[in-house]
């Protein structure tokens, strides 16, 4: 054997901020988005879609379309075979929960505006459009029902008459019966008969949003060959392999799903949808492949939309600024029907409402609701930027109440760092974080104390632009997820993930992994990890994912899950790698696999300069031509993880926003935040991963809201009404990053996916409120559009809320 | 339905097509010609997916029909690079500062970057957000964006494609 070469490539990767592989296909132009892929002979569908939010449908004409040219067939959902069966949820939350059927077509009522009646194959998609016009349905419209409260109530008109109520499940947690915590309503009781105690009670609306990723969705099946492949722009391939052979009654194996690039998803594409099903059916029958892809409009009606909760919430302390309870009470909208894990995504906050603070007593309590609305379903930060929200919003509320600094109460309340690992009053084992190091960095950057004196000043000279500080020191739990911890919670499925390292006969290497990127950049952080491990370059690693055929296990891209498990699987099959190595190049060096030292992707002796890289290894395992006895021809691995604990990331985000009090416009003006996700891979993909996640909490704060009418029609389906933020609308961020390593993993890290996200929206909300308490403003519902800001410095949109102290 | 013959440049090759009068532009590329460089995001117009430059200005190419285009000369992201892959300098920037992620939105976004450093090739932020205000991005809260707006403009990107030629591409062939 020769002597190592030193020129072998040692610097670490890890940490490096690597410009993405990826790109250079995606600023070229030569992407492989679903929608452009054409093959021989391929029909267009095209979905006749419901007007109407509640109706039966009692006819169905197709008469004209079926004339129409280029139309090869239209289908209602009597008229598709297979198009009954229902739609999974792949999580029963409670033994008793109510589950409506959600056939892929209509076959009888409607419960949705947007929902597919009918569908026409066509062979071209302007001619299949063009048919949808022709489609006479005839509706016998029913009452809608469009507001939980009113869904709730006696005799409303119900979504679905079968089940009885319009009331899904209940859902508790409460940490006197699960032994982490006190009693909540004790803790109620004795704030409000103890003098020196608080009681906060408000109510918030957290408004619908739409996931609104930039590519529409879109589906092709190919039905020839000896597998039915299917193509389809979503987040989680596997998923969809396993659901399309339960619901279409196909052998797994018979099906390939792939998921080329996609762009974006936020949750939004975690999703087994009926246009899936329909166009799998119509491929199915036709014989012939099929394309459907969706309109903005339709994506915004008809894909599933997020959040939409009332909060009710509770928060006790005493007037020294401690906590001593919380108590959450949720209604949460389903819309019309239940997607793979609508029920759940509440479940997702009820164990982040207590936050970074130590609660004493906790209790949640979710009731969720059907309405003849669009079905909701995951969305970037699902349930827990619903439940960092409230906390956040109550924190800043008590510190005014107690005239405090609102981070010197939160300090007070917060684990300190050297309290980690911290078991939470809602179980949850917070393995590491350093709240200080992050509030103490956020604070010199955002030059807390001048802006507070700059505050000060406008109050006093009664600027008409007022200045408001907002705060928000959020964690959150992502990782998804350990599958003890989803088995306990009643979902169906594990949280694992796998990844495969093979090592080529040239010395390149492909990595499999069962995440399913959309934006991410895995190809760039993964092969990072490789590169690592293995000692190879960079360049010499290919990340192949997406594609079932390929990436055989997996559980595919959401929850943050894709680098703290992901990533954990990958760098855990690459260590397989090298002790498999190993054995084969004791073999070659004639030397003891103990007295092998494994750096910089060579194999030595220790103390000699005796060596061989991993690269000839996998050449001397490829031709096995000199191997050891027994020893099996090659060197690949592959690993599956399934976490220990989830991740949580925490951090400091702080918003300065002036406030127009004559027009009522919040500006932003300065944005700081200082996350901790853990070691940080890619510092690059990190801090990219936080702009756009902050920008879509900002968004849910000042932008966007799903409104429907009276009748439950969507009056915001297209980017006209509906206002993803564009680059005028933002500030400019200041990111900075702490880093506390997890205790959980072997690489230290922690999920970042969603963290601003969940991070920003109270921050801004907290800001335009803090500006205006002068005017005794407590509360704007987002978004805080200029009009309700307005409104609230008028007085007249302000939502009755009561603070009530003990001795009142 | 009528077609109509048109005879168009797109990144340097010259198409003589019958199609639809109603056609598209965006789908005329993508769906005639191949050109799925250029995507559709929207129907409305809002969202810049499908920016290209007709004549060297920046078009939504869904709200043009492919016969306005017509006697004129279009240039897709696939059209950018040089004969031997060399990547114009806006494209080189969004990769060195990160400006995609999903990617779904950045070929509208390069040809409109483009287009706003030929009419401000020292844009201020202000400027560089205002420049692309009709392109939504999802992915990448626009930061990253601006940063290579003005990294490709401090590396002297504009000119970039062919010199503005005519003022507006309506009405198609004269």
């Amino acid at each position: 054997m020769t002597a190592v070469d030193e020129t072998t490539t040692t610097e670490r990767e890890f940490g490096k901020a690597r410009r993405r592989k990826e790109d250079a296909r995606l600023i070229t132009g030569r992407t492989r988005w679903t929608d452009n892929i054409t093959l021989p002979g391929m029909l267009h569908l095209a979905m006749v879609r419901s007007p109407l939010a509640h109706a039966r449908v009692t006819a169905v004409d197709a008469s004209a379309a079926r004339r129409s040219p280029g139309v090869i067939g239209v289908w209602s959902g009597p008229e598709l075979p297979g198009s009954a069966v229902g739609m999974p949820c792949a999580w029963p939350i409670t033994p008793d929960m109510k589950s409506p059927t959600h056939p892929a077509i209509a076959q009888d009522t409607v419960r949705f505006a947007g929902e597919i009646v009918a569908v026409v194959a066509a062979r071209s998609a302007a001619e299949a459009r063009d048919a949808v016009d022709l489609v006479q349905v005839e509706y016998e419209q029913l009452p809608v029902v469009l507001d939980m409260e009113a869904a709730l109530a006696e005799g409303a008109p119900l979504v679905h008459p079968d089940l009885g109520t319009n009331e899904n499940a209940t859902w508790i947690f409460d940490s006197a019966a699960a032994g982490s915590g006190g009693d909540v309503e004790e803790a109620i009781r004795a704030a409000r008969d103890d003098p020196d105690g608080i009681v906060i009670e408000r109510r918030y609306r957290q408004q619908r949003l739409i996931p609104a990723f930039m590519e529409p969705r879109s589906i092709v099946m190919d039905p020839t060959g000896e597998q039915l492949t299917l193509w389809s722009s979503t987040q989680v391939p596997h998923f969809v392999r396993i659901f399309m052979a339960l619901v279409t009654g196909t052998p797994e194996s018979k099906i390939r799903v792939i998921a080329p690039d996609v762009g974006g998803g936020f949750g939004g594409k975690l999703q087994f949808t009926p246009e899936e099903v329909v166009t799998f059916l119509v491929g199915r029958r036709l014989r012939k492949p099929v394309k459907y892809t969706e309109t903005r409009t339709e994506s915004m009606l008809a894909g599933h939309q997020g959040r939409d909760q009332i909060q009710k919430l509770t928060l006790t302390a005493r007037r020294d600024g401690t906590v001593t309870g919380l108590k959450v009470e949720l209604l949460c909208d389903m819309g019309a029907y239940l997607g793979l894990v609508t029920p759940g995504i509440p479940i997702l906050g009820a164990f982040m409402y207590n936050a970074i603070y130590k609660f004493p007593a906790y209790k949640f309590v979710c009731t969720n609701v059907f309405t003849n609305t669009t079905w909701t379903d995951a969305y970037r930060g699902a349930g827990r930027p619903e439940a960092t929200f409230a906390i956040e919003r109550l924190m800043d509320t008590l510190a005014a109440e107690l005239g405090r600094d609102p981070l010197e109460l939160r300090e007070q309340n917060w684990i300190k760092h050297d309290e980690f690992p911290f078991t939470t009053v809602a179980t949850m084992v917070y393995d590491s974080g350093n709240y200080e190091a992050a509030t103490t960095r956020a604070k010199q950057l955002f030059g807390y104390d001048e802006l507070r004196r700059e505050q000060a000043e406008r109050r006093a000279r009664q600027d008409p632009v007022q200045l408001g500080i907002g705060v928000s020191t959020f964690t959150e739990m992502c990782g998804l997820a350990p599958s003890r911890v989803l088995g306990a919670l009643s979902y169906v499925g594990g949280g694992w993930e796998n990844a495969h390292v093979r090592m080529l006969p040239t010395g390149k290497v492909e990595v499999v992994t069962g995440t399913s990127p959309h934006g991410q950049g895995h190809e760039t952080a993964w092969s990072q990890i490789v590169a690592d491990k293995l000692g190879v370059p960079f360049e010499d690693v290919e990340v192949l994912h997406g594609d079932t055929a390929i990436s055989v296990r997996g559980l595919d891209t959401y929850g943050s899950r894709s680098l703290p498990v992901g990533g954990i699987a990958l760098a855990m099959a690459a260590d397989k790698v090298v002790e498999k190595a190993k054995v084969i190049a004791a073999h070659l060096l004639e030397a003891n696999a103990d007295d092998l030292e494994f750096s910089g992707g060579s194999f030595t002796v220790r103390g000699t300069d005796k060596g061989v890289p991993i690269q000839q290894v996998a050449f001397a395992a490829f031709d096995a031509h000199n191997l050891p006895d027994g020893v099996e021809p090659g060197i690949d691995a592959d690993a599956t993880y399934d976490p220990v604990n989830f991740s949580f990331p925490h951090g400091t985000h702080l918003c300065a926003v002036e406030v127009d009090t004559e027009t009522g416009r919040p500006t932003i003006r300065k944005y700081v935040c200082v996350d901790d996700v853990g070691r940080a891979l890619n510092p690059l993909i990190v801090e990219g991963q936080v702009h756009g996640g902050v920008t879509q909490g900002i968004a849910q704060a000042l932008f966007e809201e799903a409104r429907h009418d009276e009748v439950g029609t969507l009056t915001t389906a297209t980017f006209v009404d509906y206002l993803v933020p564009s680059a005028p609308d933002l500030p400019t961020y200041t990111t900075e990053r702490t880093e506390t390593p997890s205790t959980d993993n072997q690489l230290g890290v922690k999920g970042v996916g969603e963290a601003g996200t969940i991070a920003s929206t109270p921050a801004v909300v907290n800001a335009v409120v803090d500006a205006l308490r002068p005017w005794g403003v407590d509360d704007i519902e987002m978004p805080l559009t200029p009009q309700r800001v307005w409104r609230a410095v008028q007085g007249g949109g302000v939502e009755a809320t009561t603070i009530q102290d003990g001795e009142a | 339905m009528g077609t109509r013959r048109i005879s168009v440049v797109v990144d340097g090759v010259r198409y003589d097509d019958d199609v639809e009068p109603r056609t598209l532009l965006v789908h005329y590329l993508r769906e005639r010609l191949g050109k799925t460089g250029t995507v559709v995001g929207c129907d409305t117009s809002n969202c810049g997916a499908c920016t290209v430059h007709l004549d060297g200005r920046s078009v939504k190419s869904c709200s043009v029909l492919a016969v306005q285009a017509d006697g004129g000369e279009v240039t897709t992201i696939e059209g950018l690079a040089g004969p031997d892959g060399e990547l114009h300098p806006v494209q080189r920037a969004f990769h060195e500062n990160h400006a995609l992620q999903c990617g779904f939105c950045t070929p509208g976004m390069i040809m409109q970057v483009i287009d706003l450093l030929n009419d401000h090739p020292d844009p201020t932020e202000a400027e560089a957000r205002e420049g692309i205000e009709g392109n939504l991005c999802r992915c990448t809260g626009y930061q990253n964006i601006v940063r290579a707006i003005q990294a490709a403009a401090e590396a002297g990107a504009a000119p970039a494609t062919s010199a503005p030629a005519q003022p507006t591409p309506a009405g198609g062939a004269a």
